[in-house]
């Protein structure tokens, strides 16, 4: 089963959630942890794996070779991105514009187009503790960060089960990282941002067909928002309400899991599991 | 003759006039960065609001805008196959870098629009076709017009739309003779991040005391740096952890970039964002307090 922790607002408590509910289900079955914020990946920064691969994610950008060149100008008739032009006899590449699709090698008619390799992030493994650990990481400067979740999702084992922390949004690296997933838990916060960017993120699991459930963080015990409303009218369930505790925060702030720090926590969690898996039980 | 002179100086004050763009952004998501914003533009007096953020755009929740017009942003185009000439030789699924076409069909969400099955399609059978991928809005609030946008569900070109919006905001501030832009950036450091921060006059990073916080501000201050763009630092929420802010703090030092700000974390903040209004409207001191000095921070900053 693969689960993605998503939200549609930043800072709502994913990786918390992802990293803790993982911590304390590997005790029971196998699990996997993916962390698909490739922009800002934080979940080692509390669950401390040890990595033992690294892998490289390229894109292929053109590399011309000008003695074959005839300058015609197919390559930048083409290219829908800007990322080749001729300026007389000059061919330009512009890596950074260049999404890798191939098409100006495939297209030349003189075949002057190399493809070359381009580094745009990396994906590591690892484990902690029985815990398998993935991660993907973009290069700073670099914007191909689809091709990389999807490199962090190719080593998805069938098997067992994973949980996928996903990046904030609805764009394409959220659609990326919630594609093909079994369920997805959106957690949100009792604020006007909050539920604005859930209802946003259930637009976007609409999209996909996902089934999905809800976790409130910094529950205050008033919901002033009309979030629960929200959540009746669109039959979503409300999983769990983790509520506004600073001790929670300290934990965070200092990178520690909460299951550690406040350990009834852990069949909490469990529970919400459970819950997950019964809804999905045809 | 007189006309003449005095549309020499007319442009000339046009050429002396300068506008200025400060771009608050965070890395990380949820340290407060709108309310910071809309607290800024409640403190600006004459400033131009844009909201960049636009696969989640909040600010205008808090500024209660009101539409002036909206309108559609295309995008890349995206590819359509017509069943009816297709002959299913696979050409196109083999040669798309993207998985975006199964089955014969394409996937809108896959595709990026690049436009080589198209090429390649022996029959012609696809045609690349204009996509809506968003809208922008301009709006009047209480506290200056202001440009967002929505991008689609799912969508791409999220770069591409902040882009758009950049250049309304700024087109708008010329024509009504505006110094200052005060723009809401994207979460993370990927394309909207970049198309955000190009080129502007400072970037303030909002960050929070806890561990995530410090490792996705060491990833923006490395991408404005790679930029080539000014940036300053504020701490939300500092006394949350002293510690974790005292490290940011020798960290900002070990990189030469200022930190300006040190908001106490303040539970009005998030009262005055249930009411939608902007936390220094709602009420004063605290945090309220410590975001006019870090305003008045930032002017001291734009105008050096």
């Amino acid at each position: 089963m693969i689960v993605a922790v998503a939200s549609g607002k930043g800072g709502t408590g994913k990786t918390t959630l992802a990293s803790n509910l993982a911590w304390s289900l590997r005790e029971k079955e196998k699990v996997q942890i993916l962390d698909c914020d490739v922009d800002e990946p934080n979940l080692h920064l509390f669950l401390h794996p040890v990595f033992e691969g690294k892998e490289t994610v390229n894109i292929k950008i053109p590399s011309v070779d000008e003695s074959r060149c005839d300058y015609c100008g197919k390559c930048a008739d083409i290219c829908q991105y800007g990322a080749i032009t001729v300026i007389g006899n000059h061919v330009l590449v512009f890596p950074e514009l260049c999404h890798g699709c191939g098409g100006c090698a495939l297209l030349c008619p003189q075949k002057a187009i190399l493809e070359i390799d381009k580094p745009v992030g990396e994906v590591e493994t690892g484990s902690v503790n029985e815990l398998a650990f993935v991660q993907g990481r973009m290069a700073v400067g670099e914007v191909m960060a689809p091709t990389i979740i999807q490199a962090v999702k190719q080593k998805i084992n069938s098997r067992g089960t994973t949980i996928i922390d996903a990046p904030p949004g609805t764009s394409c690296p959220a659609v990326a990282a919630c594609t093909g997933v079994d369920y997805c838990i959106l957690v949100t916060e009792p604020t006007p941002f909050g539920l604005h960017d859930l209802k946003l993120a259930v637009e976007m699991l609409d999209k996909l067909e996902v089934p999905r459930g809800v976790v409130v963080n910094r529950w205050t015990g008033v919901d002033q928002i009309g979030l629960e409303a929200y959540c009746e009218e669109k039959e979503i369930p409300i999983l769990l309400r983790i509520p506004f505790d600073r001790r929670i925060a300290q934990a965070y702030a200092q990178g520690r899991l909460l299951v550690e720090v406040l350990p009834e926590w852990r069949p909490r969690l469990l529970k919400l599991w459970d819950v997950v898996e019964w809804g999905l039980m045809k | 003759m007189a006309t003449p002179i005095i549309e020499i100086m007319g442009r000339c004050r046009m050429g002396a006039y300068e506008m200025k763009e400060l771009v608050i952004i965070s890395g990380k998501g949820g340290t407060g960065k709108t309310s910071i914003v809309g607290s800024f533009a409640a403190l600006a007096e004459d400033a131009i609001l844009a909201d960049c953020d636009v696969d989640a755009s909040d600010l205008h929740l808090l500024l209660q805008p009101v539409i002036k017009d909206r309108h559609d942003f295309l995008g890349m185009k995206k590819a359509l196959i017509a069943q009816a000439l297709c002959t299913q030789c696979g050409i196109c699924e083999s040669n798309c870098r993207f998985d975006a076409i199964q089955g014969f069909r394409v996937d809108p969400f896959s595709c990026e629009g690049c436009g080589v099955c198209y090429h390649l399609c022996p029959q012609q059978a696809i045609q690349m076709v204009d996509n809506v991928c968003g809208q922008w809005f301009s709006a009047v609030t209480p506290y200056g017009p202001l440009i967002y946008a929505r991008l689609g569900i799912g969508e791409e070109n999220s770069g591409k739309l902040v882009a758009e919006v950049k250049k309304q905001t700024k087109e708008l501030a010329q024509s009504l003779s505006k110094e200052l832009i005060i723009i809401d950036g994207p979460p993370g450091i990927g394309c909207p991040v970049i198309a955000t921060i190009a080129g502007v006059d400072l970037v303030l990073v909002i960050t929070e005391p806890t561990v995530a916080g410090l490792h996705d501000l060491v990833r923006v201050l490395q991408l404005a740096n790679h930029f080539q763009v000014p940036a300053a630092v504020c701490i939300n929420k500092w006394d949350l952890d002293e510690e974790k802010s005292e490290e940011i703090e020798a960290y900002c030092r070990e990189q030469k970039v200022e930190v300006i700000g040190r908001i106490p974390f303040d539970r009005r903040m998030t009262e005055a964002i249930i009411q939608g209004i902007p936390p220094v409207k709602y009420g004063s001191g605290g945090a309220m307090e410590a975001i006019q000095r870090v305003w008045q921070k930032v002017q001291n900053h734009l105008q050096a």
